[in-house]
């Protein structure tokens, strides 16, 4: 974790200011730009690191995009180059929500925006459903982690669980199915094929 | 100052646990902003996702930026932001600089393992949740708007899984739709 001295926090600061507004679809649409700018362009990163950062920025809770800047610029220049780095990404995604966000707080009762706004509606849930349909394929491996899906739909909408709990309760009970499987003398499939390829494909799916 | 705290604290938490991006932590606002809070109610809640998707920037910080600005203006937004924002910056450097191999771990993969399903079915229970609040899953009876919901909504799922349609596009095609159906 050297700090890169030929590197400047403007530099980075500018190159992560550059992406933010070409992110539609959550964070995984930022990582092909990344290696464009940061692993093809200037060659800060290798590929091998490269993969190692998304890894990593999967590993840790938040958005992808925000993740990979941190880390990013955390290995490049740092505490401040993280700073910077995330800073770039956060500016114009929020000075673009707030103009979005008053526009829309304006039109939202005009007949034709609250018209458009109800197809929006079909359609988020469609986007949603998708998404759940993209991350249940990789995470769905055998039995166990189906029934843990379904246990956690039904936790959150029938005893209305708190979601946090849920994160906690997955992870013990990834932990110790494994381990008793191990001590049965059982294989588990920890992680699905196609996870490895998977950034490519890269709207949507994000996260983990 | 009560409020912008508030705020500043709950994006800080769902910060902390937000894995898997976007849409997994739906449930986990809806139980903050909605149920807890009342900052604004399931209808207000589920067009704020519509606009974060459609928006440029991660979904998590996007809706944060939302929720803070109508709830407390410029400063609400601020803080949200910073609360969703922080816990990403401190978990990183710390994971960056002390566990530097953490994910290929065995542990590591085996917990991930056991909460890909949970972060899974949060995102199926968000799917469900909205489908009703928006009348995709009619819950007051059947009319004419109820076909045309759900005919929007098939239409836009073979769109995303057959031609795999950027979400974008998607949304931008629902809002006509929605023009065309419902003026």
């Amino acid at each position: 974790m050297n700090p890169n001295e030929s590197i400047r926090n403007t530099e980075l600061f500018t190159i992560f200011t550059k992406m933010s507004p070409l992110l539609f679809g959550g964070g995984f649409s930022m990582i092909p730009l990344i290696e464009k700018a940061m692993m093809e362009r200037r060659k800060w990163i290798s590929p091998r690191e490269m993969a190692e950062i998304i890894a990593l920025a999967e590993s840790v809770p938040g958005a992808i995009a925000i993740n990979c800047a941190a880390i990013i610029g955390y290995r490049l220049k740092g505490i401040k180059g993280a700073i910077v780095s995330m800073l770039g990404v956060v500016i114009p995604t929020f000075l673009m929500m707030i103009v979005i966000g008053i526009f829309f707080l304006q039109f939202k009762d005009h007949p034709k925006v609250a018209a458009a706004f109800q197809g929006i509606r079909a359609a988020i849930v469609a986007i949603i459903t998708y998404a759940a349909w993209k991350v249940g394929r990789t995470a769905i491996l055998d039995k166990t982690t189906l029934a843990i899906a379904i246990a956690s739909i039904a936790l959150l909408y029938v005893l209305g669980v708190h979601p946090a709990l849920m994160i906690i309760l997955g992870m013990v009970t990834g932990i110790v199915v494994v381990k008793i499987r191990h001590m049965l003398g059982l294989f588990t499939t920890l992680e699905h094929e196609e996870r490895k390829y998977k950034y490519r494909d890269y709207y949507i799916g994000d996260g983990i | 100052m009560q409020t912008l705290l508030d705020l500043f604290v709950t994006f800080f938490m769902i910060g902390m646990v937000s894995y898997g991006g976007g849409y997994a932590m739906i449930p986990i606002m809806q139980h903050e902003v909605v149920d807890k809070f009342a900052w604004m109610d399931l209808q207000q809640f589920s067009d704020v996702i519509a606009i974060a998707s459609m928006s440029p920037g991660p979904i998590a910080v996007n809706s944060a930026v939302m929720i803070g600005f109508q709830t407390q203006s410029w400063l609400g937004a601020v803080f949200a932001v910073i609360g969703i924002v922080l816990p990403t910056f401190l978990l990183c450097t710390i994971v960056a600089t002390f566990f530097y191999k953490i994910y290929q771990r065995k542990t590591m993969k085996a917990a991930f393992y056991g909460l890909r399903p949970v972060i899974a079915g949060f995102i199926a229970y968000a799917a469900i949740l909205f489908a009703m609040k928006n009348g995709v899953i009619p819950t007051t009876g059947f009319s004419s708007k109820t076909v045309f919901m759900i005919g929007i909504f098939a239409g836009c799922l073979f769109g995303l899984m057959k031609y795999r349609l950027h979400p974008f596009f998607i949304l931008l095609g629902a809002g006509i739709m929605g023009i065309v159906f419902f003026t």
